[in-house]
């Protein structure tokens, strides 16, 4: 008998990368859903042309790395990344804007340093970032909801036409950060306001949301990260609330519910590639993401902050990782923190 | 039955269990095996020695090999036939390097040997039931075949007794069947165990998947204190440290042993075994094995005797060979792969696992870690396993021991749990192994530093004491020549060359002691430039120091010298000038004289050059009889003289003290003998010459008795430093060869000083 010599364990969970990274994908449909139904079309087109520019960069990537490229683009990590910046761009970012990001986020934000769960900062983060500090003016160019039909949003996205003014507008928080003058009760009456937060942008996050409860209850990732982000945000609104004078950073249910907040929290914040790794060393992270996006969103030069506040927490994540060692058993303390030498 | 509090277990998974393939039918006993294979190191430790040669009849039960050590255990013949071999033989294990074993042809009768069952072991004392316990050769069955009778012997006290029945690995039910069958038996060896120990509760932890076993054992301990506590499935509750975890709250010391927190452990067919040696006086011949998997068409459980080969049992259990994909010896968290179903069961193979290739499929490639920390959460020991994989794969040893590499299980779950499919364990495995090795090069690299240091001592010392004789003989020079200066000197000639010699002497040891430093301080550097310790530096510095010493005392004598000759008469040189003078006219001479043909001119040179010879001769003759020293060959003599007295008188006293002479024949010869060393010494004041005899005439005789005392503190010495080296050695020889090394010290000290 030949039999094959492998070593312990012999048994395998069912869990692999793949199914992981599917689930992602899945959780991200009732967000998406609710895109489309808010913005038109311009998501989906965003969401396929995202994707295609993934995987193409993506298989190039690996090529010159000589790298086997269908057993790493099955992996399915690319068209996560590709979804997630498809999901944070605007619905109508031109096809340019688009591949700009999405081809930054995978060749610099991954692949350049050694492909999956090799990057130290989210990538679909680092392309968002991109796009954002070299292109500000299409990457804030956010429709009103439901004023972009298929083909005007088709023609958009490909720089054919140019949609008459109008029919983009600032965001809820755009106006609020902007805002001098009127009071908070003035500005509800803005057609970027919606009931809780930004008109539309409340749907959209409570899609992710429930996108996000799913992949907590499938135990995709810990509660840490996700909780900690939103505490943050919930806790820093609260604290800064100074009621709803003209200079008002927002109540903290308009923070939790606008902007990118649930994107982030349960699929951004969550990516364990470039977060800490001990639960508790996720909870900080998550903390840390939260004070930060609300700093940026209140003081910042940016309307929205989450973008900025992962990239930051990312640089933090391997020193909160050393600071949150468990103790292991048998052992009466827990070593933490720098050694010399370390 | 009031549940006793049940404490968390951190991380743990639930792997499918697979255990209702086995657990449904009663224990099996499978067919007598044609020939058996009995390995002689079944347990943790050094195998045991054969106490039986090739041909020679066994009885079952009957000891074949005997425990090589204290700590080791013996070996008992399965059943009754002949010895056919002793050698190497294929053996379960990973690795699977054939194992000495006895190899025993059934006689198909399994005639026991007459057994000896202690009925009343609450008569025995401690030392006997854990000799018994011991003799029947019991090793932990629960998978690491650890001597039970050493784990008992602890000398902790134990609060805690825990009995594992958890058996928390999918597919293995040996243990369910045992305790659902077997209950009365285990309770009356879980009694033995806490009549050995004493302790304060016994807790039987079994895991709620099994509740025929709960229920039989329940039923079985009602009316002794012990407690069954149901225990949440989750693999690895079954683990020591986990199971003593979750019944006790109490973790076991990172690097130490349950005893050191007061709770000891025993699996539930070790406490059956027990009862069996004890009470029915049966060794441990036979073991419950699990015989599951899909390949198998009756997956059970069978009493297999120790021994029989795996093929056997698997053939037993209806193998289909083609369906085998797998085999396992262990469950499949922490089994291992078997290649060869020659190999015999011992006393730790708990299952034999045949699985389809469905069952268990070829791991999938390994893909990059994405850092999602499943692994952390699932691991029991509260490691970080993907920090440990970096760390292995960058074998970055300090880190890992930072990340406690050391207090890893390899229980698996992390592997279990990996999405990318990487065999955590198996890094951990191979980083533990470098580790190792590691420790071991550090030890030894430690050893040669210590050995390398004190030589550097003893070398450092060895030149401290002839630098401080150096020194006595200088000085003792200086006297001598202070000496001679004071004597009368009528001879100015021959003080101012004494004067000149002395300071040519000292010139000249300057120059040996300058190079002798030089020599030192370059080997220094050399072996500073191998290793570089702050110690050599030093060292480097000081002998630096000592030869610019050297150098310049060198330089201030020789400065000296020079100085010197301008004082001295022409007298000495001309001596030498005239006789090289006249060396070179001779030569010139016998050249000229070996002309054959010399003209005039040639000829009248000659004539020339012999005369001027003539007169150098003449005034050679005139200095050499002027500067011809005094004859002092007297007192040399005188010293000689002196010495052979010394030597004939000291041969004298020897002699009669050997033929037994009383006290007044010895007298007057010892008075001689101090005599003669008086006349010595004033010779060799006389003499004015060093003399290093005088060390050798100031020792005193030794006397027989003496010798013999200091004989024996040597002996003594030599045979405490043994044992101390020796670390095998018990601490009752040490504390004698102290005593003994105490009472010759003190049996010199007190011999009087005159004998």
């Amino acid at each position: 008998m030949a039999l094959p010599r492998i070593t312990s364990p012999h048994a395998h969970g069912p869990n692999r990368t793949q199914r992981v990274m599917l689930l992602v994908l899945a959780a991200a449909i009732p967000g998406a859903l609710a895109q489309c139904w808010l913005y038109g079309a311009g998501t989906l087109i965003n969401l396929f042309w995202a994707s295609a520019v993934a995987l193409g960069v993506e298989a190039a990537a690996l090529k010159l790395r000589d790298r086997p490229v269908a057993f790493f683009l099955r992996d399915g990590s690319a068209l996560v990344t590709a979804a997630l910046l498809a999901l944070a761009l605007p619905p109508y970012a031109p096809w340019w804007l688009t591949l700009v990001a999405v081809g930054s986020a995978i060749l610099f934000g991954k692949q350049l340093y050694g492909g999956l769960g090799q990057n130290p900062f989210n990538p679909a983060m680092i392309g968002y970032v991109v796009a954002l500090v070299s292109f500000p003016v299409p990457m804030t160019q956010w429709p009103a909801a439901h004023a972009v039909g298929l083909l005007d949003g088709l023609q958009q996205i490909l720089g054919i036409v140019t949609l008459p003014d109008g029919w983009a507008r600032a965001t809820a928080l755009d106006v609020l950060k902007t805002n001098r003058s009127l009071t908070v009760e003035e500005l509800w009456q803005n057609p970027a306001f919606g009931h809780f937060g930004g008109m539309g942008a409340e749907i959209v996050n409570l899609a992710f949301l429930a996108g996000g409860l799913f992949l907590l209850h499938k135990r995709l990732f810990g509660w840490q990260a996700p909780v900690g982000m939103l505490a943050g945000l919930f806790v820093m609104s609260l604290l800064f609330w100074n009621g709803s004078g003209s200079d008002s950073h927002g109540s903290p249910l308009f923070h939790l519910l606008s902007g990118a907040t649930m994107l982030g929290a349960f699929f951004i914040v969550t990516d364990p590639a470039s977060g800490a790794t001990s639960p508790r060393g996720r909870l900080y992270f998550g903390l840390g993401v939260g004070v930060l996006t609300y700093v940026i969103r209140a003081w910042g030069g940016y309307p929205d902050g989450v973008a900025f506040a992962v990239l930051l927490m990312n640089m933090a994540a391997p020193t909160l990782d050393y600071y949150t060692r468990p103790r292991t058993y048998g052992h009466a303390k827990t070593q933490r923190g720098f050694k010399a030498g370390d | 039955m009031s549940m006793p509090k049940l404490w968390p277990m951190p991380g743990g998974i639930h792997p499918s269990e697979r255990k209702a393939l086995s657990n449904r039918e009663p224990i099996a006993q499978p067919p007598l095996p044609a020939r058996l294979i009995v390995p002689l190191g079944q347990h943790i430790g050094v195998p045991a020695r054969p106490l039986v040669g090739v041909g020679a009849p066994v009885l079952k039960g009957q000891k074949i090999a005997e425990a090589a050590d204290a700590r080791g255990l013996p070996v008992h013949a399965p059943t009754s036939g002949t010895v056919v071999a002793i050698g190497p033989q294929s053996y379960p294990h990973a690795s699977g390097p054939p194992a000495e074993a006895i190899v025993i042809d059934s006689d198909g009768l399994d005639r026991w040997v007459p057994l000896a069952p202690s009925g009343d072991y609450r008569s025995l004392s401690r030392e006997a039931l854990l000799a018994l316990i011991r003799d029947a050769g019991i090793a932990g069955l629960g998978g690491a075949g650890f001597p039970t009778a050493a784990k008992l012997a602890t000398g902790s006290r134990i609060a805690t007794l825990v009995i594992n029945g958890a058996e928390c690995e999918p597919y293995i039910t040996a243990d369910d069947r045992l305790m659902r069958e077997r209950a009365r038996e285990l309770v009356a060896g879980i009694e033995i165990l806490a009549h050995l120990l004493g302790p304060e509760r016994v807790l039987i932890g079994i895991e709620d998947n099994k509740p025929e076993a709960i229920g039989a054992v329940s039923e079985a301990v009602a009316g002794t204190p012990f407690m069954v506590v149901s225990v949440p499935t989750l693999y690895p509750s079954g683990g020591e440290k986990q199971l003593i975890q979750i019944l006790t709250g109490l973790e076991v010391p990172s690097g130490g042993l349950p005893a050191d927190i007061g709770v000891l452990c025993q699996n539930v067919g070790t406490c059956v075994a027990v009862h069996d040696a004890v009470l029915l006086g049966r060794p441990l011949i036979s073991r419950i094995t699990t015989l599951t998997g899909e390949a198998l068409q009756r997956p059970m459980n069978v009493e297999a005797l120790v021994g029989t080969p795996i093929k056997d049992l698997l053939a037993f259990a209806g193998l289909d060979e083609r369906r085998l994909g797998r085999l396992l010896v262990g469950g499949p968290m922490m089994g291992f792969s078997l290649a060869d179903a020659a190999a015999p069961v011992i006393k730790t193979s708990n299952c034999l696992l045949a699985a389809t290739p469905e069952e268990l499929p070829a791991p999938p490639p390994a893909m990059p870690c994405i850092r999602c920390g499943d692994c952390a959460e699932a691991c029991p020991a509260s490691l970080l396993p993907q920090q440990l994989l970096f760390y292995a794969q960058g074998e970055d040893h300090e880190q890992l021991q930072a990340h406690n590499l050391f207090d890893c299980i390899e229980c698996g779950a992390c592997a279990y749990v990996c999405p990318s499919s990487i065999p955590l364990v198996q890094h951990y495995r191979a980083a533990k192994a470098q580790l190792r090795e590691q420790a071991d090069r550090q030890a030894r690299a430690e050893q040669a530093r210590l050995r390398f240091e004190a030589r550097q001592e003893r070398l450092r010392q060895a030149e401290a004491r002839k630098e401080a004789e150096r020194q006595a003989r200088a000085e003792k020079a200086e006297r001598m020549r202070a000496a001679q200066a004071e004597a009368p000197a009528d001879d100015p000639l021959a003080r101012l060359q004494a004067k000149k010699a002395g300071v040519g002497d000292e010139v000249k040891k300057l120059k040996i002691e300058a190079s002798m430093a030089q020599v030192a301080l370059k080997k220094a550097e050399k072996q500073l430039a191998a290793h570089d310790t702050p110690e050599l530096q030093a060292q480097v510095e000081t002998l630096r120091r000592a030869a610019e010493q050297a150098r310049q005392a060198l330089d201030e004598a020789q400065a000296k010298q020079a100085a010197e000759p301008a004082a001295t008469p022409t007298a000495a040189p001309d001596l030498k000038k005239i006789k090289i003078e006249a060396a070179m006219l001779r030569a010139q001479i016998g050249k000229l004289e070996r002309l054959e043909l010399p003209d005039n001119a040639e000829r009248a040179e000659l004539e020339r050059l012999r005369t001027a010879l003539g007169t150098a001769e003449a005034q050679l003759r005139a200095l050499e009889e002027q500067a011809q020293p005094a004859p002092a060959a007297a007192p040399n003599d005188d010293l000689k003289r002196a010495k052979i007295a010394l030597a004939l008188k000291r041969a004298e006293l020897k002699k009669a003290e050997k033929t037994g002479a009383d006290d007044e024949e010895l007298a007057p010869l010892r008075a001689a003998l101090v005599e003669a060393e008086q006349a010595l010494h004033r010779a060799e004041a006389a003499s004015g010459r060093p003399a290093p005899e005088h060390v050798l005439i100031d020792k005193r005789p030794v006397s027989a008795e003496e010798r013999a005392r200091k004989t024996e503190r040597a002996y003594a010495r030599a045979e405490l430093h043994k044992l101390e080296r020796d670390p095998a050695a018990s601490p009752e020889a040490l504390v004698a060869a102290r005593e003994r090394l105490a009472r010759a010290e003190q049996a010199l000290a007190a011999q009087p000083l005159d004998s």
